[in-house]
């Protein structure tokens, strides 16, 4: 229980939260750099994902992203993309991150389009809808359940691992527990335990808060089978 | 986004290929430790959260309220990161045993849910059956429901086995990395073949130790690839 109490002491002490490279400076690095890898991974995720959906193909290209992504450790990337032309920094946490949104996002968005009733497109296209028409005044609003869904558990996912940042000294609220390991656990073990407190507590926060964003943006109709819609989604890998 | 002044930029005008057979080996013996480490860390952890996971899931078949409370809080446990998950239990617990109480504490969402998903696509008439033909409600479990939930049990632990042996590298915080710490010696020399090298024996492992647990599940139910057949 000493570590707890230390813990408590490292928290209560304002300087902690106020330093450069305090609580409040690997915050704001924490969720800048989750923020620019969820954008980034919608980006390229959603487009992808909504076509391959429309198109009707490309959902073995989904599963295979979603399996090698998985037992590709995060720390390799890290590592790897650091060392390559991108270099050290915030952009290779960055694209490190945004290659372990990606499945989430690509899968539930493909999923929702191939979800949509095909009576219901039918329909559309009996009414003379095009191709396009079709896919933005048709399936993309019917989908938008499964693409809240898959936004919660890619940002989820990237804020837990963004954690891992601080194994490449990149920043983020893991800094304060990498650094609490660097001093040693005797030391530092109240620091530790207060890092790991912090960072846990910010993913649970995360959830919480996309858990309920994800109900308002679902239309009232829509919201059932939330366990079908969220099996879609891979395992975190942090 | 303060980088410590390391030696990592006098390296780099010197040769630093992204693979190098001479790399692997010069350091054959180091890295086959390591892969027996991140290999026995990774049965043990999956092996653990088995243990934990399958009788969860069958609490949670029997008593069906009790469903939703147990994927809730594995659910709540499998949020926390990883990393958060081991400063926490670090201070407390022997460096090894703190990466493998992570790793298990991991590992049981995906086996319970998977688990829960294979026992309650147990066709009711199936249990009916057995209930009529006598059996006890241990040995229908044993005899009957476990064996028609064997598909759903096996895909939780493969997709547990895989992820579990990607995460194991982040065990490189207090030393126990396996694997993982070539990952950080690498990118510390600033030599990207060592990276390389561990990236692709982590993703052959994982893959190998996927397609071992096909190859059980295929022998366990020989009555489904009869009917694939």
């Amino acid at each position: 229980m000493r570590y707890f109490n230390d813990a408590l002491v490292w928290l209560n002490d304002p300087l902690n939260w106020t330093n450069p490279g305090g609580i409040f400076a690997r915050l704001s690095e924490h969720l800048r750099i989750s923020a620019a890898a969820v954008l980034l991974g919608c980006l390229i995720a959603w487009p992808l994902g909504l076509w391959l959906g429309h198109r009707g193909r490309g959902g073995d290209l989904v599963v295979l992203v979603s399996n090698v992504t998985l037992a590709i450790p995060t720390l390799s990337l890290l590592t790897l993309i650091s060392l390559s032309a991108v270099g050290f920094g915030e952009a290779a946490v960055i694209l490190a991150l945004t290659v372990f949104a990606i499945p989430p996002l690509l899968a539930n968005a493909y999923t929702g389009l191939r979800e949509v009733d095909p009576e219901v497109r039918d329909a559309a296209r009996g009414m003379g809808l095009s191709g396009w028409q079709l896919l933005y005044q048709v399936e993309l609003p019917l989908s938008v359940p499964y693409l809240a869904a898959g936004f919660r558990t890619a940002a989820v996912q990237v804020v837990a691992t963004a954690s891992l940042a601080a194994l490449v000294a990149g920043g983020g609220l893991g800094q304060i527990i990498a650094e609490g390991f660097g001093l040693g656990i005797g030391v530092a073990g109240g620091q530790v335990v207060a890092g790991g407190l912090l960072v846990a507590g910010l993913a649970l926060l995360v959830e919480g808060v996309f858990a309920v964003t994800e109900r308002l943006v679902t239309p009232r109709p829509l919201r059932r089978a939330r366990g079908m819609r969220r099996a879609g989604a891979t395992a975190a890998n942090v | 986004m303060s980088l410590p002044d390391s030696p990592v930029l006098v390296y780099a005008d010197a040769a630093n290929p992204w693979f190098s057979w001479q790399f692997l080996q010069e350091n054959q013996d180091a890295v086959l430790s390591a892969l027996r480490e991140h290999a026995s860390l990774t049965a043990e952890a999956v092996a653990l959260a088995a243990l934990v996971a399958i009788p969860l899931a069958v609490l949670g078949y029997w008593f069906r309220p009790l469903t939703a409370p147990i994927l809730a809080l594995t659910g709540v446990l499998y949020t926390i990161p990883s990393l958060a998950l081991f400063a926490l239990l670090a201070p407390f617990l022997p460096g090894r045993v703190t990466v493998l109480v992570g790793l298990v504490t991991y590992a049981l969402l995906v086996i319970t849910r998977n688990a829960v998903a294979g026992l309650t696509q147990v066709p009711e008439p199936v249990r009916d059956a057995a209930r009529g033909m006598g059996y006890g409600r241990l040995a229908q479990l044993w005899r009957i429901e476990l064996p028609l939930a064997l598909p759903g049990i096996l895909t939780g632990l493969r997709l547990a086995t895989v992820s579990t042996v990607a995460l194991v590298t982040v065990g490189v915080l207090n030393g126990h990395g396996a694997l993982g710490e070539f990952l950080t010696a690498g990118f510390r020399a600033g030599y990207r073949a060592e990276i390389t090298t561990a990236t692709i024996i982590i993703f052959s492992l994982g893959l190998v130790l996927d397609l071992v647990l096909a190859g059980v599940g295929r022998l366990l139910t020989p009555w489904a690839r009869r009917r694939a057949a």
